[in-house]
């Protein structure tokens, strides 16, 4: 789950960015209104995570230029003014959740993952796809009742796999959900992962779309 | 007594009674006169009435007659007369027969007031020396006195039954007549601490205009006073907030993470986030000593040179750390300035470190401080990258921060330098310099206790004429 962080202060906007990454999110972070508006509109964020006041603006300005141009991505927002009438200012620009400064990362995480689930119209946290399921909170996934380790990046490719529902994922946006700008991609990292987890879950789990993808195989349904 | 209605209540019948009090004694003295008069001339009539009737009688006849066939007797205060014939000779002729024995008056005409069995008479004498005869007509006093008193009663009375009802009405007035005042104490006493808004100025009468005009504008003050102590404690929150929650993400990643390099780089960054928070709460709380409203600062004289060397020093880890020098630039004669010494440090201190921070290393930042037109001033130039126009219109507005200062700044420094410099009665001016970098201008006016044989102007020529109204106004 790749999520945007856009904060001006640099010691918490480092926090973030590492905690999410040690909580399994695949993290890009900005410090200013202009360059979160650049970058939203050139990677496809699962999550925005958003501080009211940066140097060139108002954050919820920014939301609200996102909502008018139907942009649902979810929003989480990061405030000091945890006052009511701040609360309800951010949730009627169109946040889909917040947090007061100070706050706990593990509690931001969990919000990251609630309002993405709800984002994507699930009502469970954990995803099933035939006898597979993965809980996002606890990076667990189990085939028939039995768990399977995973490192991180594989655990993300199942993850986004699990949440097409057996639509096709393009590689491209296998690589979007699991790098950051900063880290170099190597040219064959997605068919790495794809072929450690079909050794995990088996050869058919996955199925190759030449040309196009990968999505997971129906007859896992059976 | 501090209610308004007690008081007016009071004053207006302390008022009417008094000038009640001072209409009966007027009617009552006056009455008496009135009745005084009427019953005096009453006894002259009579006793010329008596004589005229005597003149025409002889004397014998006269003495020898029935009394009461003169004298008619009747009820109340129409017996009250009393009448007495003497012959000059001092015999009685005749008499009324509610007289007494005893005569009433003495030989001599006019009036006179004489007792006869501890009874006091006032009667009238005349002589008539055709007929012989002297004819005292008398009344008893105590009949006078009871007469007037019965008048006088007749007179009080209704007064006294007025009284109250003018009390009544008083009262009634008066309540009446402060209704809006009690209005305008309901309107308020109803209010909750937090409910600022006006009062309604409409329909007030205009005794209370200037009351509720003042009211709303300090209510307009007051309310203008908590806004900006609500935002300003909204951002003072915000920014003591975001470095905290900065710390303690940090720690949360040093204590979850396996990763020795992960912890040790989240431990650094909790030291900075640390000492970042003690800088701001620094700020914060200088500016909140610039901001306590007292008139007085305590004044020193010093050499402007003194303030700028100790801040220099102060900074010396700074300059070392970024790798940026600090120069000064001091013109000679260094004339001594009488101000507060510690609201200038601040200031030059919060104008140096901008400097130094804006500065990338390698860079120099000169301090220069001189004399012109009766002012004392210190320029801080930096090579820095300047400012653009909106930043600088917004450079003083507290918690801003250009985009160069969010890395460090609290967004409050030179919001503390413009408040130190409006406090020490000098000024502020920062402007992008032509070459390259930017230049922040601090000035104060001279010492006035500064002598002539060491003046302010640094080149030591002639007067300003600045320099002459300061001194002028200082003396």
């Amino acid at each position: 789950m790749r999520i945007l962080i856009v904060e001006d202060d640099s010691i918490l906007r480092d926090g973030i960015s590492v905690g999410l990454e040690l909580a399994g999110f695949t993290t890009d972070a900005v410090s200013t209104v202009e360059d979160g508006r650049a970058a939203s509109s050139t990677t496809p964020y699962d999550a925005i995570v958003l501080d009211l006041m940066l140097p060139d603006g108002s954050g919820l300005d920014l939301l609200r230029e996102w909502r008018k141009s139907e942009q649902t991505k979810p929003v989480l927002l990061l405030t000091a003014r945890d006052q009511v009438e701040q609360r309800i200012a951010g949730l009627d620009a169109g946040a889909d959740d917040y947090v007061g400064k100070p706050f706990d990362l593990d509690e931001l995480a969990a919000r990251l993952r609630a309002i993405i689930r709800r984002a994507e119209g699930r009502g469970s946290s954990e995803i099933v796809w035939g006898d597979l399921a993965l809980d996002p909170a606890r990076m667990r996934v189990r085939k028939s009742n039995i768990d399977v380790e995973l490192t991180r990046r594989e655990f993300g490719v199942l993850r986004l796999l699990m949440s097409r529902a057996g639509g096709i994922v393009e590689k491209s946006a296998i690589e979007d959900a699991l790098y950051g700008w900063q880290e170099e991609v190597e040219s064959n990292a997605v068919e790495v992962h794809i072929h450690h987890l079909r050794h995990k879950l088996g050869r058919e789990s996955i199925e190759t779309v030449r040309g196009v993808g990968y999505r997971l195989a129906t007859k896992a349904l059976q | 007594m501090n209610s308004i209605r007690a008081r007016l209540i009071v004053a207006l019948i302390a008022a009417v009674g008094a000038v009640w009090i001072a209409g009966v004694l007027w009617s009552y003295h006056s009455t008496q006169a009135q009745i005084e008069k009427v019953l005096d001339s009453r006894l002259m009539e009579s006793a010329r009435m008596v004589s005229s009737m005597m003149g025409e009688r002889p004397t014998t006849f006269a003495a020898s007659s029935n009394r009461s066939s003169i004298f008619q007797e009747g009820e109340g205060y129409s017996r009250q007369l009393t009448c007495q014939i003497w012959t000059l000779e001092g015999d009685l002729v005749s008499s009324s027969d509610n007289a007494p024995p005893e005569s009433l008056a003495g030989s001599t005409e006019g009036f006179v007031e004489r007792e006869i069995d501890g009874e006091l008479w006032r009667s009238y004498t005349l002589i008539n020396h055709d007929a012989g005869i002297r004819v005292t007509v008398g009344d008893k006093v105590d009949f006078r006195n009871n007469l007037i008193a019965d008048v006088i009663k007749g007179l009080l009375l209704p007064l006294l039954l007025i009284m109250p009802v003018i009390g009544g009405l008083i009262w009634w007035s008066v309540s009446r007549g402060l209704k809006p005042l009690k209005k305008m104490a309901d309107a308020l006493s109803g209010r909750d601490a937090s409910n600022l808004q006006p009062l309604h100025a409409a329909g007030v009468p205009t005794e209370l205009v200037p009351p509720v005009t003042a009211l709303n504008a300090l209510l307009e003050r007051v309310e203008r006073a908590r806004t900006h102590e609500r935002s300003f404690t909204a951002y003072a929150a915000h920014e003591l907030k975001t470095p905290l929650a900065g710390v303690k993400t940090q720690a949360q990643i040093a204590l979850a993470s396996k990763n020795e390099q992960i912890r040790e780089k989240a431990l650094s960054q909790i030291l900075r986030g640390v000492d970042r928070t003690d800088h701001l709460v620094r700020q914060l709380l200088d500016l909140a000593r610039i901001d306590i409203p007292e008139t007085e600062v305590p004044v020193s004289t010093f050499p402007l040179s003194n303030v700028a060397r100790e801040v220099t020093e102060d900074l010396l880890p700074l300059q070392t750390h970024r790798g940026v020098v600090v120069d000064l630039d001091i013109e000679q004669p260094d004339p001594p300035i009488s101000t507060n010494s510690e609201l200038l440090r601040l200031a030059l201190r919060n104008v140096i470190e901008n400097a130094i921070l804006v500065s990338s290393p390698g860079q120099k930042v000169t301090v220069k401080l001189g004399a012109k037109e009766g002012k004392m001033y210190a320029a801080v130039v930096d090579e820095g990258p300047g400012m653009s126009a909106d930043e600088l219109s917004n450079a003083t507005t507290r918690f801003y921060r250009g985009k160069n200062g969010a890395e460090r700044g609290s967004g409050l420094g030179l919001s503390i330098v413009e408040a130190a410099m409006a406090k020490l009665g000098g000024s502020l001016t920062m402007q992008n310099r032509p070459q390259a970098g930017f230049e922040v201008e601090l000035s104060l006016f001279c010492s006035p206790a500064v002598t002539p044989s060491a003046p302010c102007t640094a080149s030591g020529g002639h007067h300003h004429p600045q320099t002459e109204k300061l001194d002028a106004t200082a003396s």
